[in-house]
């Protein structure tokens, strides 16, 4: 109880102290705001076109115009929040479960097991992240689901290796010991004194993998895959403004694009302020 | 020396191993049937089975991966489905394209990045300070395709500074005679001012976006290791012997700091390769990346294998290359190897 | 008297902090004549280093010189422009540290960063440079020298890396050599031999050497005189023998018991009481040694006697002890 307000209260000081990760938390409620409600409350339907309303510059009307079938671009966006997020979401999800368990049963039980999950990341490190990521979905065909199922492979390696290093470094402790002594099986030990341990680390990481998940999913719907028009999504939507930038119609691409961006610098930004909360001697 | 190129091979090749099982396993991993796929929906069960046969995947995983191996080492990628063109000779053409643009992306960055880094650590506090500082917060968070659509806009669109964002050269121009593939060195060769600046002024963008995404941690990592190595004892002995200044922060700070940001570069690439898809798309580049781009929409394997492959290939002699030049600057890697 | 070979006057620094100004040095005047050795102790944060570095011009960038001069050769050194001060360093007064194998660039040829020493300071050819650094290392008592000169700081023991510093320190032939705790970190042997070879150079060419240690052992068996530096200020100057005769402050008689000597047993050794004083105080005493001292008067807080820069002894104290033999003492 004591270390939970006394991590509270660091949290606190962190953020007086840190106006930048204090402007990022607000943006993040924000986002999680607008993917809660957002549906619910914006002005138009993202999906109804009205084509005698197309390619509007921003007004009073449409805050940030329409596009070339007449739908209200700001509603796209906003609706769109939910989507971007939840594929992230999954992602990180995904990915803490399978990068953080086999990197902490490598770190623990050493061996083969660590030979073998340590291959593994590194064949995945040995392909440039988004082109693997392509080839996955191309394989697995090309669904949402299987983009999430590709970003939480590509970013593998990061936690298995993190999750691998602190596993290894508590393995020799003296709790760890005591715990094995009293006669804990080593399943019993992993899930009850190691995880644990670790899931903050990996939560930081977590937090700072979602910038790049966000990024890497919309990378993906940008160039076709996973997310079909008309669903909002923000990278599609960029695309389909793609061909009116030449043209002077730049809103179309631009507040899809601006909202990813800013999505993105929330969670970096956020990651940053995590670690320095979690693990202050990293703080750069 | 050869004993380190020697070592930083033999760690490639089971990196090249892992590259060609994984790009085994995804072909096998295609949903449905190719064979039935080929033969089209009017096909026998006969036919099909025909098919199946002559591309092998009747036989167990084990015989088509030797079978597999054997074609890679014969540069056989297999052929598309949609034009029925060798993807092997598909890729060679178009492969100059997307080096040129990724050269000269990377090119870019260090120029602009590196002196970036140097002046924000030896002027801390200065204007340039902050705005390496802000670069590296920010730039990691530019969508890389947006980046790409903003500069149009501005410089195309607005400016009207650069040409039609579309293709390598201007469309009334014919490429120079092939040598190497890179327009700007043909142009060069063949002593053709206007296609080198006309290929310079189609160029320019797509590298500036590529460039602009990986400022950021180059920019990052210079300042940082930068910073470290001017507290460091030997730079306080440098200047304690009253070496110039210039002396001192670029063969004794510099050469140091230089090191970190090499090793960084290898995980740049790694995002570099994977945004020059996303930037070819933009510009419309006839790269590889685009060209994998419409086999995927298209839903034809093979380029897209043929493209992984190649591309998982280049980063791997990429990362040696990277290694092999640290090691010529850090003497304590190529001696103790 | 001959005009010193560096005269320190009344000189002060101060760091910016982030929990307030540093009063590193205040104050601090002494001297040291050509061919001299002057060994200048006290603990570590006593502003030893700092004063060799505000000498050298290359403290940090939080750091300010806010007082004083530094005389060598007829230039003030802190007040000479950044040009001349490059001209100075290496050529006129050169440094040698402690944790020689940091010192030196990791990925230099160690021949080649004497060469850089030479090409800058030394009238040298760079098709000379290379054979002129190779005559150093061998004045510096380095065996192969030409196999040598081709290695890099990793291949070479920290005794050869700080013999290495010296060849560097000594390229140009400067006229004052300011050595901090050059022996720090490595073995007893070699300690004897590195110090061996500065004083070897140092009467060889008439050099005066400024020696900056923490062990008073050490300042005893190498230094002709010895300045006692206490949280930034000088608290006394003495010949060597003198010094440990007819100790005068109360800090250096307390310094002097707690360092073990070659009959002292353990039990004899004594700690000096108290810290040294938090710098950042607004308010410090007059005498720095004052919250420690048992002579303590009243006057400790508000005045301290001052020092003549340019005689060979002094005492700043308003109580000091009345030179008892050392037995005594504690």
């Amino acid at each position: 109880m004591s270390t939970n307000a006394s991590a509270l209260r660091h949290a606190r000081y962190v953020l007086g102290e840190n106006p930048v990760t204090a402007f990022a938390f607000g943006l993040f409620v924000l986002i999680v705001l607008a993917a809660i409600l957002g549906p619910s409350v914006v002005p138009y339907d993202p999906l109804a076109s009205n084509t005698s309303r197309a390619l509007q510059a921003p007004s009073a009307q449409h805050w940030f115009g329409t596009d070339q079938l007449g739908r209200d671009i700001f509603s796209r966006v906003i609706v769109a929040t939910r989507l971007d997020l939840f594929i992230a979401i999954a992602s990180v999800a995904l990915v803490f479960m399978l990068g953080g368990l086999s990197g902490v049963a490598a770190g623990y039980f050493g061996g083969w097991v660590d030979k073998v999950v340590m291959r593994i990341a590194d064949t995945i490190m040995a392909f440039p992240l988004f082109v693997l990521a392509m080839g996955i979905v191309a394989a697995l065909g090309n669904s949402v689901q299987n983009i999430i199922l590709a970003t939480a492979i590509v970013n593998f390696p990061l936690y298995a290796r993190v999750a691998r290093s602190e596993a290894n470094i508590r393995r020799e402790a003296g709790y760890i010991e005591a715990a094995r002594l009293s006669g804990n099986g080593d399943a019993r030990i992993v899930l009850t004194q190691i995880l644990p341990n670790i899931i903050p680390i990996l939560v930081v990481q977590m937090s700072l993998t979602m910038g790049y998940a966000i990024l890497n999913a919309a990378g993906l719907s940008f160039i076709g895959l996973g997310v079909r028009p008309p669903t909002p999504e923000w990278g599609i939507m960029v695309a389909e403004g793609a061909a009116f930038m030449v043209s002077g119609e730049w809103w179309i691409a631009f507040f899809p694009g601006l909202a990813l961006m800013l999505a993105v610098f929330c969670f970096n930004l956020l990651g940053d302020g995590l670690r320095d909360i979690v693990d202050p001697r990293r703080r750069t | 020396m050869f004993s380190l190129i020697f070592n930083r091979l033999m760690l490639a090749i089971p990196s090249l191993i892992g590259v060609v099982i994984v790009t085994f396993l995804l072909t096998r991993a295609l949903p449905g049937d190719p064979a039935a796929y080929f033969a089209g929906p009017a096909a026998t069960e006969q036919a099909i089975a025909e098919i199946r046969a002559k591309l092998g995947t009747d036989k167990p995983l084990i015989v088509q991966f030797g079978r597999y191996v054997s074609d890679l080492a014969r540069g056989e990628l297999g052929n598309s489905l949609t034009t029925g063109q060798s993807v092997a000779k598909e890729i060679a053409t178009r492969l100059p394209a997307s080096a040129e643009l990724t050269l000269i992306g990377l090119m870019l960055v260090v120029i602009l990045a590196v002196p970036m880094g140097i002046l924000a650590a030896t002027r801390p506090g200065s204007w340039i300070d902050h705005v390496t500082r802000i670069v590296s917060t920010a730039g990691v968070s530019l969508p890389v395709f947006f980046t790409g659509l903003l500069l149009v806009y501005v410089f195309y669109y607005r400016l009207g500074l650069s040409p039609s964002p579309v293709g390598r050269l201007d469309v009334f121009l014919s490429a120079p005679p092939h040598i190497t593939g890179f327009y700007l060195i043909d142009a060069a060769l063949a002593r053709d001012a206007e296609v080198f600046v006309a290929a310079l002024k189609q160029l320019i963008l797509p590298a500036l976006t590529l460039a602009i995404f990986a400022l950021a941690p180059i920019a990052r990592m210079t300042r940082a290791s930068m910073l470290a190595v001017l507290s460091a004892d030997f730079v306080r002995t440098a200047r304690a012997s009253g070496l110039s200044s210039s002396k001192v922060i670029v063969t004794y700070a510099f050469r140091n700091a230089v090191l970190p940001v090499i090793t960084t570069l290898g995980m740049v690439l790694s995002f570099l390769l994977g945004a020059n898809v996303l930037v070819e798309k933009v510009f419309a580049w006839p790269g590889i990346g685009s060209f994998a781009v419409e086999a995927l929409i298209a839903s034809d394997y093979a380029p897209v294998q043929g493209f992984v492959l190649t591309m998982a290939a280049l980063y791997v002699a990429l990362n040696l290359a990277i290694d092999i030049a640290y090691g010529l600057i850090d003497p304590r890697v190529r001696i103790s190897s | 008297m001959a005009a010193p070979a560096l005269l320190v006057d009344n000189l002060s620094v101060e760091f910016q902090t982030r929990s307030g100004v540093v009063k590193a040095l205040e104050g601090v005047s002494f001297n040291v004549a050509k061919g001299e050795t002057l060994a200048v102790v006290g603990e570590s944060g006593s502003g030893k280093s700092v004063t060799a570095y505000a000498v050298m011009g290359i403290l940090d960038a939080a750091a300010a010189v806010t007082s004083g001069r530094a005389v060598l050769g007829g230039l003030d050194l802190l007040a000479a422009s950044k040009e001349a001060m490059a001209e100075v360093r290496g050529r006129e007064v050169a440094m040698i540290f402690q944790n020689p194998r940091t010192a030196l660039n990791p990925i230099r040829r160690v021949g080649d960063q004497i060469a850089d020493v030479l090409l800058r300071h030394a009238n040298v050819t760079p098709n000379a440079a290379p054979r002129e650094a190779i005559k150093l290392l061998e004045t510096v008592g380095i065996t192969d020298p030409v196999r040598r000169a081709k290695a890099y700081p990793f291949e070479l023991s920290g005794g050869m890396c700080q013999r290495v510093m010296i060849a560097i320190a000594l390229a140009a032939q400067p006229s004052l050599l300011i050595a901090d705790e050059p022996t720090t970190g490595l073995d007893v042997t070699t300690q004897a031999i590195i110090m061996d070879i500065i004083a070897e150079r140092a009467s060889a060419t008439g050099m005066a050497t400024i020696f900056i240690t923490h062990d008073l052992g050490l300042a005893a068996e190498r230094a002709d005189r010895i300045v006692v530096m206490h949280a930034g200020h000088v608290v006394e100057a003495q010949r060597t023998r003198d010094l440990f005769a007819h100790p005068r402050h109360p800090y250096t008689q307390a310094l002097i018991a707690a360092t073990p000597g070659h009959t002292s047993r353990l039990a004899e050794l004594s700690t000096i009481g108290g810290n040294l004083p938090d710098l950042r105080a607004a308010k410090l005493p007059a005498c720095r040694y004052a919250a420690r001292c048992p002579r303590k008067l009243a006057i400790c807080d508000s005045s301290l006697p001052s020092i003549d820069p340019t005689a060979p002894e002094a005492l700043a104290c308003h109580n000091p002890v009345s030179s008892p033999p050392m037995g005594e003492a504690a």
